[in-house]
């Protein structure tokens, strides 16, 4: 007969600190593997849970399934041939690489980029963040079943791949911003097609709002959950929405104004509570900012100049002995190249600091322990990480 | 930034300092001193947020160069400490407990240099390679393409051209 | 740098040990047996793939293929940036639903494997065994051009070059990254091979198990599976 009063003793032994003695031999836990291979994972990374029941009481992030050796084949490559690789680093938003790299390649041999190819590559980069975020919007409500919002969102995403594939010719790695300047200039008529394209995306966002925050069930399984305490933020490196979630206005474009950040107005959006909840609200909210923002760049930047120096010799350019780091606000956080160059005509290193890297690694794994096996997916959705820059 | 590294010179072996921007500098410290000094830096000087730890291979001078990059956000401060160890016996201190995050950044550092951490959480166990026995593949003496015509079965009728001879061709076919 | 170090000798001597919890070991059950354990054999069923023999008949096997051809389920299971194209696919826009395909959670779902882009030698692990534990009839379809020749990553260390080594595709789609249209177009292709009754990918694999597991096991160190695990 079914009874409330559960058989205690198939239940796991609890050590003298309050914590379960995890014994798998004992077959009271259960080993689960999250990944790499699931839907609820964002990209090629698995985590290894131990579970009681339903609740989670140890999780282990395993990655690697994405690694190509990035910063072996660039110490193999010519300062330009690096370009059709380094985008690959991050799949949904590769433009950031691109700017990162070029910026310290230019830091470094001391090039000048003309003031128009500066505003070109800030409203390509406000575009990546939106595709990113709209695929990090649509990810957060698929992860909690609403698989509606995902594929409005992957609609319009498309329509700004367009807009992409207009300005660069191609969809998804463009390869569009080299040392110096970017390819080319903005085609006739951008404004106005891109001007409907945000329409589009606010008209769809308006009915995420509606069908997303106002709902009851979202609502009961975000407000509260995976709540990362603020103190946490500086000793595991959370940077970007993960920490902009929690009340801690953490944003680049803000504190160290690259490109022409420091030209255009925008307040970065901010919550408390620093759940999942508040996590979505603030992408939400960004995403909003960004749409704001590629009017305001389209508005301000000029037209119709130089968007390209010239370069030296790119068989030939050798770039002396240094070493710097550029960093800039990817839609997940702080994202960084620190390259150090040694005389030769090949960087002698590339490091590439993903947001991610610190995000699903440590932080993931300090926030996994007591949480449900289906609130795991919702959690690592709501860090936003792409394992593709945690390994390169 | 150059006020706070004559504050810290009379206390700390500090040298060789570059100032790359204005919101960027490197230094080079001891490794005796490196976690007094990340801890005063942590702690009195703000420079809270550790960017990252990676490692550069200077196989010529037979060193690995250990950075540590530190931000201050309120000053907006980047700090790079630059840490030279011997590469035959590459041993480095762990931070784990200064920073949690740097853990991670020491397993990678583990598996693809070969640089120990001793006491580092999880240090030995495999990060992101999976059944690797070969050297750590960021040295520099570990040639990629080698060990890739090595290991893998190529398609036939791939041509490789080396670079700079194509494009010198392509771009100046008179030579 | 030297673009090919010609004494660069890979280390072929180590071997890798194996795992600890694939060793045999003795285990205490919670009811007070002790019980033998050795997990490469209890916990996987071992029995190699048979050839799928066609049916006597030319009509039902025709029949069959226009079954198979009308409904191929995608394991989703992006290996590489190739699965970010496959996300539109999915979405009103390309419609890819209008055609039978459509994209299935779990390998015994599914029995059309995309590998979508490089594999890394520990993706290639997880993607034989997803491939084996796919019922039959199955088929593979290898995405980009570094599937097919390695592409962009023709020297890292970590990427196989040639897919069909490891796994046997009946397709290959060119691009880096191939655009949707091109997935669509691929997937149309397939399917006509699938008409003709020229997907025999599954039948190869099963009559050249060796070569194929040979191959496997000269790039993947630390095999710690049976060799056919369905």
């Amino acid at each position: 007969m079914f009874s409330f009063q559960p058989d205690r003793s198939q239940y796991p032994d609890v050590g003298p600190d309050g914590k379960f003695e995890i014994d798998l031999e004992t077959g009271k836990f259960l080993k689960l593997w999250h990944g790499p291979n699931h839907p609820g994972i964002t990209g090629n990374m698995s985590v290894e849970l131990t579970v009681n029941g339903d609740e989670v009481v140890e999780g282990y992030t395993h990655v690697g399934y994405l690694h190509r050796g990035f910063e072996k084949l660039m110490e193999r490559r010519t300062f330009i041939q690096v370009f059709p690789i380094v985008c690959r680093v991050c799949v949904p938003e590769p433009d950031f690489n691109e700017y990162c790299y070029a910026a310290a390649v230019e830091e470094l041999a001391g090039i000048e980029v003309p003031e128009e190819a500066n505003w070109i590559r800030t409203l390509i980069l406000e575009m990546g963040r939106f595709n990113s975020y709209m695929m990090a919007m649509g990810g957060i409500a698929g992860a909690l079943g609403n698989g509606v919002i995902g594929q409005w969102m992957t609609y319009v995403r498309d329509l700004m791949l367009d807009r992409f594939e207009e300005l660069t010719g191609a969809r998804i790695y463009h390869m569009f911003i080299l040392p110096g300047g970017v390819r080319a200039g903005l085609p006739e008529g951008f404004e106005a097609r891109m001007e409907e394209v945000l329409q589009t995306a606010e008209r769809y966002l308006d009915d995420v709002e509606k069908v997303l925050f106002t709902n009851a069930v979202f609502k009961k399984r975000t407000k509260g959950v995976g709540y990362i305490d603020p103190k946490l933020f500086e000793s595991y490196g959370v940077t970007g929405p993960n920490a902009r979630a929690g009340g801690v206005a953490k944003d680049v474009r803000k504190d160290s104004p690259y490109l022409v950040y420091d030209q255009l107005s925008f307040e970065v959006p901010v919550e408390q509570d620093s759940d999942i909840w508040a996590r979505s609200i603030v992408r939400y909210r960004d995403l909003r900012l960004t749409i704001d923002l590629i009017r305001q760049i389209l508005a301000k930047m000029p037209k119709g100049g130089e968007v390209m120096t010239s370069l030296p010799n790119v068989l030939h350019w050798k770039i002396p002995r240094g070493e710097t780091y550029i960093k800039g606000e990817s839609s997940r956080g702080e994202y960084g190249y620190y390259l150090v160059t040694d005389g030769s005509g090949y960087p002698r290193r590339v490091n590439v600091r993903g947001p991610s890297y610190t995000h699903a690694m440590a932080l993931l794994e300090h926030l996994i322990p007591g949480t449900n096996i289906a609130d795991v997916a919702a959690l690592m959705v709501s860090l936003h990480t792409y394992p593709p820059e945690i390994e390169r | 930034m150059r006020d706070l590294i004559e504050k810290l010179t009379p206390r700390y072996t500090l040298g060789n300092a570059t100032y790359q921007r204005a919101d960027l500098t490197f230094v080079d410290v001891t490794r005796d001193e490196l976690r007094a000094l990340l801890l005063e830096l942590r702690d009195k000087e703000g420079f809270t947020h550790l960017v990252l730890l990676t490692a550069v291979d200077w196989i010529e001078e037979g060193k690995f160069q250990l950075t540590y990059m530190i931000n201050n956000r309120e000053a907006d401060q980047t700090l790079g400490l630059r840490l030279y160890i011997d590469r035959n016996d590459a041993e480095g201190d762990t931070i784990h407990d200064i920073w949690p995050t740097a853990a991670t950044y020491q397993r990678e550092l583990r598996e693809m240099f070969g640089i120990a951490f001793p006491g580092s959480p999880r240090v030995d166990e495999e990060f992101i390679l999976e059944g690797w026995t070969d050297m750590p593949p960021y040295r520099r003496d570990f040639d990629t393409l080698a060990y890739s015509q090595q290991t893998y079965v190529e398609r036939e009728g791939r041509e490789t051209h080396d670079p700079r001879a194509t494009m010198k061709h392509k771009m100046y076919p008179e030579g | 740098m030297k673009d090919l170090d010609k004494n660069f000798k890979k280390d072929t001597e180590t071997e890798f040990p194996l795992r600890e919890e694939m060793r045999p070991r003795k285990v205490t059950t919670p009811d007070g047996q002790v019980i033998d354990i050795d997990p490469l054999a209890d916990y996987f069923c071992q029995e190699a793939p048979k050839v799928h023999r066609k049916s006597y008949s030319a009509i039902v096997e025709g029949f069959y293929n226009w079954a198979r051809a009308n409904s191929l389920w995608i394991l989703g299971f992006g290996t590489g940036c190739g699965a970010i194209e496959m996300r539109p696919l999915m979405t009103p826009r390309f419609d890819a639903y209008r055609y039978g395909i459509q994209w299935r959670p779990t390998p015994r779902q599914a029995n059309l494997l995309v590998i979508s882009g490089y594999l890394s030698v520990k993706t290639l692990k997880r993607a034989i065994r997803a491939y084996e534990q796919m019922p039959q009839p199955k088929f593979v379809v290898g995405l980009g051009s570094c599937t097919i020749n390695g592409g962009m990553y023709w020297d890292s260390y970590n990427t196989i070059k040639k897919l069909d080594e490891y796994l046997p595709v009946d397709l290959y789609i060119a691009g880096c990254m191939p655009r949707p249209e091109a997935l669509l177009a691929g997937f149309m292709e397939l399917k006509k091979i699938i008409r003709k009754g020229e997907a025999e990918g599954a039948n190869k694999y099963a009559e050249n198990f060796d070569w194929y597991k040979a191959n496997q096991k000269s790039v993947i160190k630390d095999w710690d599976m049976p060799d056919y695990s369905w």
